[in-house]
């Protein structure tokens, strides 16, 4: 019994041993470009680790109980009448009970500090009527940021583009620019069916929908070109609607700005 | 009360034709509804395999160079409603179902045999149909989630004829939830008690409440969906200030429940797979039902994650993340059941156990990345991604798919009196299990990485990942060769069964291989341990 119990000890420290280590060296995420992605990223190791501590056990225990308990040749009759057992029952109600709750919080924890729980609109209300009514997307904040200086940008969906209004500047790009480091809040709507803005690279992902602007907001924290890919089925080109980000250092994104700033027209 | 009913009032049996032409015929006896649905259903699982083999012959490549672009939207919309409406639900439900529960609860026949024929017969033409659809102007092309407006400004033809598809398998489905509701809860033979059932009783039961609470709420979507396709109206249309969140919610509330509806009959069959080649009783029979009737009551709340990245406030998303998250406890009980059922057995390894055990490696795996899924700022990321496509597929292909087959082995010989061939079987199973999981497990890394779901073309950084997962989807294909060599010659030249070729002691056994049209000669038998193994009850069988 004694010797049993030590090899059960042995297998499960292997298996969290094992767990432990693949999930921290196999990566299985593209970069990591804006404020979301390293927490995005602690939230997937975490699951990724509990995820194959279940799964190698489980597959462990299917597999052992098919070896260990396989039908010999000269057996005959059946295995041993258990039919139950109250207390192992109950404590895998309550541990999966348990680490799911956990699992919950935890998640709760990353929403948050994505800016998931944030009032949304502070941005938009010079944008928006306050009958309107604003839905969901993610607005997360950066410690350092200055909010006069957000970035509002418009964007447009449609069968198969996406345009990117400069507000500010008075222009309209097919590419969105963004300077490194500075908070972006993006206004969204669809011109015609359903469409979704991603950055994988970003961790972010918003549904732009007809009748209805979302919000979206996200802070780069890497210089480099991204692809905004959309993600939610939008006709025969579905595949193909693409644009990029260029997430560029502040002195390049204002030239680019001003190169492409045209004048108000005043009337 | 319990009524047993007479076969000469409810089938008769002379205006019925014999042997193999009763399978065309509008029969009523519930063993041939139940072989009509599966080989009905196994056709139309051949028709969506083809129509997946072309989605990654197209994935083969990262230009889109198959098919046309709209028609490859057609394939994927076709793939999708084929699998679930024609194959997976119709199969798990209907084909098991029918041959099985009035077995169970020791009655002659479906509580309403003529409404059992119509349902089955609901199917072929429905079938035919959407199939048929590609024909006239294409087929629909807005996924199978039929998302407005795009499904509305697609050619509409084809979205019509879908919808009208859709409402007649949804009735079909309607119709044998009343059934099986209406037979387990009254046509138990006197002296057979609830808690006496074997557990697909109580799977069927659960998922038949699921089908009669949320199907009609998917009939009534379609038909609104209908007017303002063909009649202009704005239930959904933004143009005419209609709401396309307001679908979504209404679309996901039977369709996350469908996802139960598909998997609770699988795991009925594998608790009473199990026990049988692994000769111990059921492992927590009590806890197995009250987790099943967790799964019906949670499944109904958590329809809302499908919608994370949609546009819903931030309390919503919260309550269907804990919800969805604490579905994987009553599910995780029943896996860790069957695991201790397995334990101390005397396990027979051949076709029907393999594919069983198959079926819990796969599904844990897709249950533990579901509930990574839950996660709302997991699933942001991740969301209408190939991760989420093979997160499903680990669900409905790893999982119940697997239970179809195994479930096949295991009953071949109780509808045939042959058996099928064990190597032929093994050989079946290593192919399809190796296979499914070339196939899918890749995807898993393409959707991290940034390939979205539902589309032609793709990032050439993803090629070689996409051609491991279409070799998989062919070795999937292969797979089925061996397993249709096997039945033709298993139904021809099989080795005899016997009665009871697994000494099992759940009631369909206890009566002739092929059971005669009224299931026993004489009284139906009182099994009132289905699953009494390593007892004396087993020792004198």
């Amino acid at each position: 019994m004694l010797n049993k119990n030590i090899y059960l000890i042995l297998i499960i420290s292997l298996v969290f041993a094992i767990s432990f280590w693949i999930g921290f060296n196999v990566n299985l995420l593209p970069a990591e470009a804006s404020i979301n992605a390293p927490i995005y990223d602690e939230l997937f190791k975490i699951l990724f680790i509990i995820g194959l501590i279940i799964f190698i056990g489980m597959t462990i225990a299917v597999i052992y109980s098919l070896f260990k308990f396989r039908k010999r040749n000269d057996q005959i009759g059946d295995g041993i009448a258990l039919e139950g057992n109250l207390s192992l029952e109950i404590v895998w109600t309550i541990i999966p009970s348990i680490i799911v709750l956990l699992i919950g919080l935890y998640s709760y924890n990353i929403y948050d500090r994505m800016g998931g729980m944030k009032e949304l609109n502070h941005n938009h209300k010079m944008m928006t009527s306050n009958t309107e009514k604003i839905w969901a997307g993610i607005s997360q904040t950066s410690d350092n940021e200055i909010p006069i200086n957000n970035l509002s940008i418009e964007v447009s969906a449609m069968q198969f583009a996406f345009l990117f209004n400069y507000p500010k500047g008075n222009f309209i790009s097919g590419e969105l620019h963004v300077p490194v480091d500075q908070k972006v809040s993006m206004k969204m709507e669809s011109k015609d069916v359903i469409h979704a803005f991603w950055v994988p690279e970003f961790r972010i992902k918003q549904d732009i929908i007809p009748g209805q602007p979302t919000i979206l907001n996200f802070t780069p924290t890497k210089v480099g070109k991204y692809p905004i890919i959309c993600a939610e089925l939008c006709g025969p080109y579905h595949g193909g609607m693409r644009a990029s980000i260029i997430v560029e250092e502040e002195s390049d994104y204002n030239e680019w700005f001003n190169k492409n700033k045209k004048p108000e027209v005043n009337l | 009360m319990t009524i047993s009913i007479d076969p000469q009032k409810t089938n008769n049996e002379s205006l019925q034709p014999k042997g193999w032409l009763r399978y065309f015929s509008f029969s009523l006896d519930h063993k041939v509804i139940g072989i009509q649905y599966l080989v009905c259903g196994f056709l139309f699982y051949l028709i969506g395999g083809t129509l997946a083999s072309a989605i990654r012959i197209e994935l083969a490549s990262p230009m889109s160079d198959f098919m046309p672009r709209d028609v490859y939207n057609q394939v994927l919309t076709l793939h999708g409603t084929i699998m679930i409406f024609l194959w997976i639900v119709p199969v798990v439900n209907g084909a098991f179902g029918n041959y099985l529960i009035p077995f169970y609860v020791g009655a002659r026949d479906m509580a309403f045999p003529r409404l059992n024929a119509v349902a089955f017969w609901l199917i072929p033409p429905s079938g035919l149909m959407l199939v048929a659809s590609y024909f006239v102007e294409g087929a629909a092309q807005a996924g199978w989630t039929a998302y407005p407006p795009l499904s509305i400004t697609t050619p509409q033809s084809g979205q019509i004829i879908w919808i009208l598809s859709v409402l007649l398998l949804g009735g079909s489905s309607i119709f044998g939830g009343i059934n099986f509701i209406a037979t387990i809860i009254k046509l138990r033979r006197p002296g057979l008690k609830l808690m006496q059932l074997p557990m697909y009783c109580w799977a069927m039961l659960g998922t038949s409440l699921l089908v009669v609470l949320s199907t009609p709420v998917l009939a009534g979507t379609l038909i609104l969906l209908s007017f303002d396709i063909i009649a202009n109206t704005g239930f959904f249309n933004p143009v005419l200030g209609g709401n396309v969140v307001v679908y979504q919610h209404l679309f996901w509330f039977y369709s996350h429940p469908a996802v139960y509806i598909m998997v609770l009959p699988a795991f009925g069959l594998v608790s009473e797979i199990l026990p049988i080649h692994a000769r111990k009783p059921l492992f927590g029979y009590t806890t197995m039902v009250f987790s099943i009737m967790g799964i019906v009551v949670l499944g109904l709340v958590v329809w809302a994650h499908h919608m994370f990245t949609s546009g819903t406030p931030p309390w919503m998303r919260l309550f269907f993340t804990i919800a969805t998250a604490f579905i994987a406890v009553p599910t995780g009980i029943k896996f860790f059941n069957w695991v201790a059922t397995l334990w101390g057995g005397k396990i027979s390894i051949n076709s029907a156990m393999l594919f069983s055990c198959g079926f819990i490696i796969n599904f844990v795996f897709g249950g533990i990345t579901g509930v990574a899924l839950a996660q709302v700022p997991f699933d942001i990321h991740v969301h209408d991604t190939y991760f989420v496509v093979a997160h499903f597929h680990y669900i409905v292909y790893g999982g119940t798919v697997f239970i179809i087959f195994s479930s096949i082995y295991h009953w071949f010989p109780k509808v045939t009196g042959k058996m099928l061939n064990e190597k032929l079987g093994i050989l079946h199973f290593i192919i399809t299990f190796i296979g499914f999981n070339l196939c899918f497990a890749p995807q898993h890394w393409l959707g991290l990485n940034g390939m979205p779901r539902r589309v032609a073309e793709y990032d050439p950084q993803f090629q070689f990942v996409n051609q491991i997962s279409s070799l998989g989807a062919l070795l999937m294909a292969i797979s089925t060769i061996p397993f249709l060599i096997n039945v033709f010659l298993s139904v021809r030249n099989g080795k005899d069964a016997g009665d009871n070729p697994w000494n099992a002691l759940t009631p369909e056994w206890l009566t002739s291989s092929p059971p005669p049209v009224e299931n026993w000669e004489g009284e139906a038998p009182l099994v009132e341990e289905p699953y009494g193994y390593g007892k004396e009850i087993s020792e004198q069988k």
